[in-house]
C-alpha cells in the first residue's frame, strides 16, 4: 500500500534511468541520510561514534570498493587490506614528506596509487579465471605486506615499523572527536556510494556486469575486455585505497602493516557475499552484519552470563553462533542481506492487502 | 515533539546498554585479554593469572583499603582494531572511569597511545609497548613498567658475556637474531646494532615471516652463517617452531637465548627434550614457590573461583598475569595514599604508578620475595629499573639460570631520550614534567 | 660444500612441499568431487588433531584414538551434509564458498570450546630429529616419511576416483549436480563419502602437522600454505597437489636461502603466490587441472 509505484509515470529517459526512481525510494534515502546525518549524532554518544559506527562506516567502504571488483565485474579478489595499505602508506607518505598538503588530497593521492596497484595486479585477470585469478590478488596482499614490513622508507624510518597518522585539521576545523570523525567519514562514505551507484547504471557499470555474467559472450558483442577489467581494478582499488587512508587515519591513528593482514581481505570478502554481490546496500548490510554481531554477541555474552563462564568459553561460542549465522541466512536467502531487503520491498508492495 | 523526545530518549538508553551496569563504590580495572585466535594459547593463561589475583584480592583484603575491585574482561583476540572498541567500551566504566589499561600487546599498544592523553587513562606496558616511552617526560601516560626491550636487550648481551667469561671475549663472535617480522620483532633491532658497535660482535638479522610455521629456509640460512649465540624474538608458534627448527638443524639449544616474549612453557613443551638447555629471559623468579601464590590457591582455587586449571600456575605466562595485576593493585594502592579512600580515576592512578616505589620491604609484604624485583618510577623514568633473570628449560620445567642482572642504562637511556624527543617534536609535545 | 648445502635446501623444500601437498588434497577432494572451494579444511584439520590428541590424553591408545577421531569426522561429515549442504543443492558455488566459511568459523569455535585453546603435545613415537646423513646434508627422516604418507594417500585416492564406482560418481556429481540425480547417483551419499574422506586426510594432515608444530590454533592457518600449492597443480588433481607441493616448496625455500638475503628475508609468504601466478599465466588452469572449456 504504501510502497506503491503505481501512478508513477516515466515520462522521460532521464527519469527512467534515475538512480532511485520509485518516489517512496527517494523519501526513504532522504529519512536514512537525515538519520545518519542529524539523528545519529544528536543521540550516539562517543563510545557509539568513535568505536562502533566509524569502524563500521570505513569498512562498508571497503567493502563497496570490493563489490564493484567483485559484484560488478565477477572478479574475485582476496587483496583488499593490500589495497588499503597502499592507500594508507601513499597518503602518509604524501603528508609526512609535504606538509602543507591538505588530508584529503592526501586520501585521493592514496586511493590513486591504490588504483595504479589494483591495475598491475589485476592484469593477470585478462588470462586467469575464477578461483584462480584469486591467487592473483593474494599474490599482491602478501606482497604488499611484506613490502611496507621491510622497506623502512615508507615507514619514515620508525623503528618498529609503524606509521603514526598526522592529526587532520582543514579550514581551521580538527577532526579529532568522535563526532568530527564520524561526520568526515560520513561523507565520503555517501559520496563515493552515489558515485558508484551512479557508475554502475552507466555504459562502464553495464559492462562489467555483462562481463561477470559470461566474459566471452561479452567480447563477442564488443566490449574490451581488458579495458573493462582493468577499469573495475581500479575503481576498487581506488575505494579500498581511500577506506585505508581512513582506516589508518580515522579509526586506528597508529598502524602498523600487519593491521592490513590476510584476515582482513577475509573480512570484507565476507561482508560482500553475505551483504549480497552486486550491490551497493548490500555493502553497508554485510558491513553491518560482519562489524556489529561479534561486538553485539561479546556485549550480551558479558550480560547475560554475568562473569559466571569464562571469557575465552564465550568467544569461542561466538565464534560458532557466528558461523552458524552465516550459514544460516545463505539457507534463508543465498543471494545475501541486500535480496531479503529487496524481498521485503515486495511485500511491502502489497501489504496490507494480500492481492 | 514528545514523540521524538521519547524516541531519543530509548535510542540513548539502548546504545548505552553496555553501560547499564553501575559499579558504584568500586575501583574499576578493564582487563583487555585474548582467549581466542592464533595466540590464545598464550594469551589464556595470562588471562587466568590476573584474574586469578584480583579475586584474591578481593577475597583476601576485601578489595583495597576495603573498597573492592570491580574488573570485566574483554576480548581483543590480538587485534588493535578489537582493542581500541574494547578500550572506548571500557574506559569511563565505573564510578570513576578505568583506572588503568594493560594492553597485552605490542601492536595493541601503538594503537591507543595517542588517545591516551585526552582520555585521561594510564597504560601500563609491562616488558613491552613503545621502548621510548620510557620518558615520561614526553609520553606521561604510558608506563613500560619493570623492564622495556631495549634494556631487557642489554641485559640479553651481558648474560651471554656472562657466559663468555666477560663482555671483554664479546669481540668477533657472531650472534644472530631470529625474530618474529612485526613492530614487536623489530624493536630491539637499532639497540643491538648499538651493542654490536659497543662490544665488537657481529650481528645478522633474520626475521620470519608471521605465523612461522615454517622456518626451514631461515634456519638453513643460519646453519650457513654458524652464529655462535642465537637470540630468539619470536611470538607465538613461531617459538616453538625455531626450537625444534634449531634441534633438527643441530643447533645447540644451549646457545640460544630467548626473549621474556618466547620462554614460556608453551614455547618449549612441544619441543621437549630436543630444547633442553636453551635459556631465556624472564620479570619473574623460577617456579611459583611464593606465598603470594599460596594465598591465590588458599582463596581462590580452594573455594572453587580458579579462573583456569591449577596445574596452570606454575607457567610463565600464568605469573606474568600475575605480576601485571599486583602492579595494578600496588598503583591503585599508592594512588590511594595521596587522593584518599574512594575509588579511583585514571588521573590519580596515573599518579600513583609514577610515584611507584615497589622496595625488598614491600615486596616482603607481597609475599613475592624472589619472585619480583625492586622497582622505582619517577617521571623521568617510566621504566622503574627492574632487573632481569634468566631461566634455564631442563627438559620438562623452566629452572633458574641467573641471579637478577641489572639492565645496562648507560646504552638504553641516551637513546631513549633521542628517540622520545624526536617523537615530541613532531607531535608538538613540550618536554618536561609537571 | 655448497653443493651439499643447495641440495639440502632443495630436498628440504621438497620435503616441506609435500606437507603442504597433504592439507592440499583435502581441498581438491571437495573441490574435485562437488566443485566447492572448502574454506573450513584448515579449521577440519585443527579439529581432527585436536581431537585425536586429547582422546590420547584421556588415555586412549593411539590406534583407538585415530579410529574414534574418524567416527567424529564421519559424523561432522553427515552433519554438514545434512545442515549445510543439502538445503543449498543447486546454488551458485560463491554461496557454498560462503558456507563453507561459515562453517570454517563454527567449527574453529566448537573445537576451541569442546576441547580447549591450549598447546597440546603429539608424539606419535617417532624420532622427529633423527636425519639421514647424505654426503654433508642432513635429510630429516620425520618429512621422509611424512612425505612417504603423502605419496601413498595421493596414490590410493587416485586409484578410488579412478577406478571404483564411487570415485565415478563422485566425477560425476562434480560435473553436474542435476545431471548426476537424474541418472540416479545418490547425492546425498556422495557428499557424506567425499566429505568423511576429506576428513580422513584432514585427520592424516593434523598429525602430521601437530607433531611438527604441537596441536594448537596455529595449524589451521597451514591451510594458506596450501592455496598456491593447490592453484599450481590445479584445483581437480590430486597428483597436481603433490607436484604442486614440491614446486612450491622448493621454490620458497630456495628463494628464501638465495634471493632473500637481498631483499631483506622472509619472503616465504608471498613468493609461492608469484610463483603461482606465473604458472598461471602460462597455465590458467594450474599444471594439471582440467581444461577449461569455455561456451557462449
Amino acid at each position: 500500500m504504501i510502497y506503491r509505484e503505481a501512478g508513477q509515470f516515466k515520462t522521460s529517459y532521464n527519469s527512467d534511468q534515475a538512480i532511485l526512481p520509485i518516489f517512496q525510494d527517494r523519501v526513504a534515502m532522504v529519512l536514512m541520510l537525515l538519520f545518519a546525518f542529524v539523528v545519529i549524532p544528536i543521540v550516539a554518544n562517543d563510545y557509539w561514534l568513535g568505536s562502533i559506527l566509524v569502524p563500521f562506516l570505513v569498512l562498508s567502504l571497503a567493502a563497496l570498493g570490493l563489490n564493484v571488483l567483485t559484484g560488478y565485474a565477477g572478479q574475485i579478489s582476496l587483496g583488499t587490506a593490500g589495497f588499503m595499505a597502499v592507500g594508507a602508506f601513499a597518503a602518509f607518505n604524501l603528508q609526512i614528506r609535504i606538509p602543507e598538503v591538505p588530508f584529503l588530497l592526501a586520501f585521493v593521492w592514496g586511493g590513486l596509487w591504490a588504483a595504479l596497484v589494483g591495475v598491475i595486479f589485476g592484469l593477470p585477470s585478462l588470462r586467469i579465471k575464477g578461483f584462480y585469478l584469486a591467487v592473483a590478488t593474494l599474490a599482491a596482499q602478501f606482497f604488499i605486506e611484506w613490502l611496507f614490513t621491510h622497506f623502512d622508507w615508507f615507514t619514515n624510518y620508525s623503528t618498529s615499523g609503524v606509521i603514526t597518522a598526522p592529526p587532520m585539521k582543514m579550514l581551521g576545523i580538527a577532526f579529532d572527536n568522535p563526532l568530527n570523525k564520524y561526520l568526515l567519514v560520513l561523507c565520503i562514505v555517501v559520496l563515493l556510494a552515489f558515485a558508484v551507484r551512479n557508475l554502475v547504471r552507466s555504459e562502464v557499470g553495464r559492462a562489467w556486469m555483462a562481463v561477470r555474467d559470461m566474459d566471452i559472450a561479452a567480447a563477442a558483442i564488443g566490449i574490451n575486455l581488458m579495458k573493462t577489467k582493468l577499469i573495475a581494478f581500479g575503481v576498487s582499488s581506488f575505494i579500498c585505497g581511500v577506506a585505508g587512508a581512513l582506516w589508518a587515519y580515522v579509526v586506528l591513528g597508529t598502524v602498523e602493516p600487519q593491521a592490513f593482514d590476510i584476515s582482513r581481505s577475509f573480512e570484507i570478502l565476507f561482508m560482500v557475499v553475505i551483504g549480497g554481490l552486486g550491490s551497493v546496500a548490500g555493502a553497508f548490510l554485510g558491513a553491518a552484519f560482519i562489524v556489529l554481531l561479534p561486538i553485539l554477541l561479546n556485549n550480551l555474552g558479558s550480560l547475560f552470563t554475568g562473569g559466571q563462564v569464562s571469557t575465552g568459553t564465550i568467544s569461542h561460542i561466538e565464534y560458532m553462533v557466528f558461523g552458524t549465522f552465516i550459514i544460516f541466512f545463505l539457507i534463508v536467502e543465498p543471494n545475501g542481506l541486500a535480496r531479503l531487503w529487496q524481498i521485503g520491498k515486495e511485500k511491502l508492495r502489497l501489504w496490507p492487502f494480500p492481492y | 515533539m514528545r514523540f521524538i523526545d521519547l524516541l531519543t530518549k530509548v535510542v540513548f538508553v539502548f546504545m548505552t546498554f553496555t553501560f547499564a551496569l553501575a559499579l558504584a563504590g568500586e575501583h574499576f580495572v578493564p582487563v583487555t585479554v585474548y582467549r581466542t585466535g592464533p595466540y590464545a594459547v598464550t594469551g589464556a593463561p595470562a588471562a587466568n593469572g590476573i584474574v586469578d589475583y584480583l579475586k584474591m584480592i578481593n577475597a583476601r583484603d576485601g578489595g583495597i583499603g576495603g573498597i573492592k575491585i570491580a574488573y570485566e574482561e574483554c576480548e581483543t583476540a590480538y587485534k588493535p582494531d578489537r582493542f581500541i572498541e574494547c578500550y572506548e567500551r571500557l574506559k569511563n566504566k565505573g564510578e570513576a572511569g578505568a583506572t588503568l589499561f594493560h594492553p597485552f600487546g605490542t601492536g595493541l599498544t601503538y594503537s591507543v597511545i595517542d588517545r591516551v592523553p585526552d582520555d585521561k587513562v594510564p597504560l601500563i606496558t609491562m616488558g613491552y609497548g613503545r621502548t621510548d616511552a620510557t620518558d615520561g617526560r614526553v609520553f606521561p601516560w604510558v608506563f613500560p613498567l619493570m623492564v622495556n626491550y631495549w634494556s631487557l636487550s642489554t641485559a640479553k648481551i651481558k648474560f651471554i658475556g656472562s657466559l663468555e667469561g666477560g663482555m671483554d671475549n664479546l669481540k668477533g663472535l657472531k650472534i644472530a637474531n631470529i625474530y618474529h617480522d612485526s613492530a614487536y620483532g623489530r624493536e630491539t633491532g637499532p639497540v643491538l646494532k648499538k651493542q654490536s658497535e659497543l662490544y665488537g660482535f657481529e650481528l645478522a638479522q633474520f626475521p620470519v615471516a608471521h605465523p612461522g610455521i615454517d622456518q626451514k629456509a631461515t634456519w638453513l640460512n643460519i646453519r650457513r652463517y654458524k652464529p655462535d649465540y642465537i637470540i630468539l624474538r619470536g611470538w607465538g608458534v613461531m617459538n616453538s617452531t625455531a626450537l625444534k627448527e634449531a634441534a633438527r638443524t643441530r643447533f645447540p639449544a644451549d646457545k640460544i637465548i630467548g626473549v621474556t616474549w618466547s620462554c614460556s612453557e608453551q614455547d618449549t613443551m612441544p619441543a621437549g627434550k630436543a630444547a633442553t638447555g636453551y635459556r631465556c629471559s624472564r620479570m619473574t623468579g623460577a617456579g611459583s614457590d611464593y606465598p603470594v601464590f599460596k594465598d591465590i590457591v588458599k582463596y581462590v582455587h580452594d573455594k572453587g573461583n580458579g579462573t583456569g586449571p591449577i596445574e596452570e600456575m606454575t607457567t610463565h605466562l600464568y605469573k606474568i598475569g600475575v605480576l601485571s595485576s599486583i602492579l595494578t593493585v600496588e598503583s591503585i594502592r599508592t594512588a590511594m595514599q595521596k587522593y584518599g579512600n574512594k575509588p579511583m580515576s585514571g588521573e590519580e592512578v596515573r599518579w600513583g604508578i609514577e610515584n611507584l616505589n615497589i622496595d625488598e620491604a614491600r615486596i616482603a609484604a607481597l609475599g613475592a620475595t624472589g619472585f619480583i624485583s625492586p622497582l622505582k618510577v619517577s617521571c623521568e623514568d617510566h621504566e622503574g629499573q627492574g632487573k632481569v633473570k634468566f631461566a634455564r628449560w631442563n627438559g620438562t620445567e623452566f629452572e633458574s639460570a641467573s641471579d637478577w642482572i641489572e639492565t645496562d642504562q648507560s646504552i638504553v637511556r641516551p637513546m631513549i631520550e633521542a628517540s622520545a624527543a624526536a617523537y615530541a617534536a613532531d607531535n608538538g609535545i613540550s618536554i618536561g614534567c609537571n | 660444500m655448497d653443493f651439499w648445502f643447495f641440495l639440502e635446501v632443495l630436498i628440504g623444500g621438497l620435503l616441506s612441499g609435500v606437507m603442504y601437498s597433504l592439507v592440499a588434497l583435502g581441498f581438491v577432494l571437495i573441490f574435485k568431487a562437488s566443485g566447492v572451494f572448502n574454506f573450513a579444511q584448515g579449521a577440519m584439520v585443527l579439529f581432527a588433531a585436536l581431537t585425536f590428541v586429547r582422546l590420547v590424553e584421556y588415555g586412549v591408545p593411539m590406534i583407538g584414538a585415530a579410529v574414534l577421531t574418524m567416527i567424529v569426522m564421519v559424523i561432522l561429515a553427515i552433519v554438514v551434509e545434512r545442515l549445510v549442504l543439502r538445503p543449498l543443492v543447486n546454488q551458485d558455488l560463491i554461496i557454498l564458498f560462503m558456507a563453507t566459511i561459515g562453517l570454517n568459523y563454527f567449527i574453529e569455535g566448537m573445537a576451541q570450546t569442546v576441547w580447549d585453546s591450549n598447546v597440546h603435545v603429539l608424539d606419535l613415537g617417532i624420532d622427529e630429529y633423527a636425519a639421514f646423513e647424505v654426503g654433508q646434508a642432513f635429510i630429516n627422516k620425520f618429512d621422509v616419511m611424512a612425505a612417504g604418507v603423502a605419496g601413498a594417500l595421493v596414490l590410493v585416492l587416485s586409484l578410488f576416483f579412478q577406478y571404483t564406482a564411487i570415485g565415478r560418481a563422485l566425477r560425476a556429481v562434480a560435473d553436474d549436480h542435476q545431471g548426476a540425480l537424474s541418472v540416479g547417483i545418490p547425492l546425498r551419499h556422495i557428499w557424506i563419502y567425499v566429505w568423511s574422506t576429506a576428513g580422513l586426510v584432514a585427520l592424516v594432515a593434523g598429525l602430521v602437522w601437530g607433531s611438527k608444530l604441537g596441536v594448537q590454533f596455529a595449524i589451521s592457518t597451514v591451510a594458506l600454505k596450501a592455496i598456491p600449492v593447490l592453484i599450481i597443480g590445479g584445483f581437480t588433481s590430486i597428483p597436481g597437489a603433490i607436484i604442486g607441493g614440491l614446486i612450491v616448496g622448493s621454490g620458497e625455500k630456495l628463494a628464501e636461502v638465495y634471493l632473500g638475503p637481498f631483499v631483506g628475508g622472509a619472503i616465504e609468504n608471498w613468493f609461492p603466490y608469484m610463483l603461482a601466478m606465473v604458472v598461471l599465466m602460462i597455465r590458467p588452469q594450474g599444471i594439471f587441472g582440467e581444461k577449461i572449456i569455455e561456451r557462449v
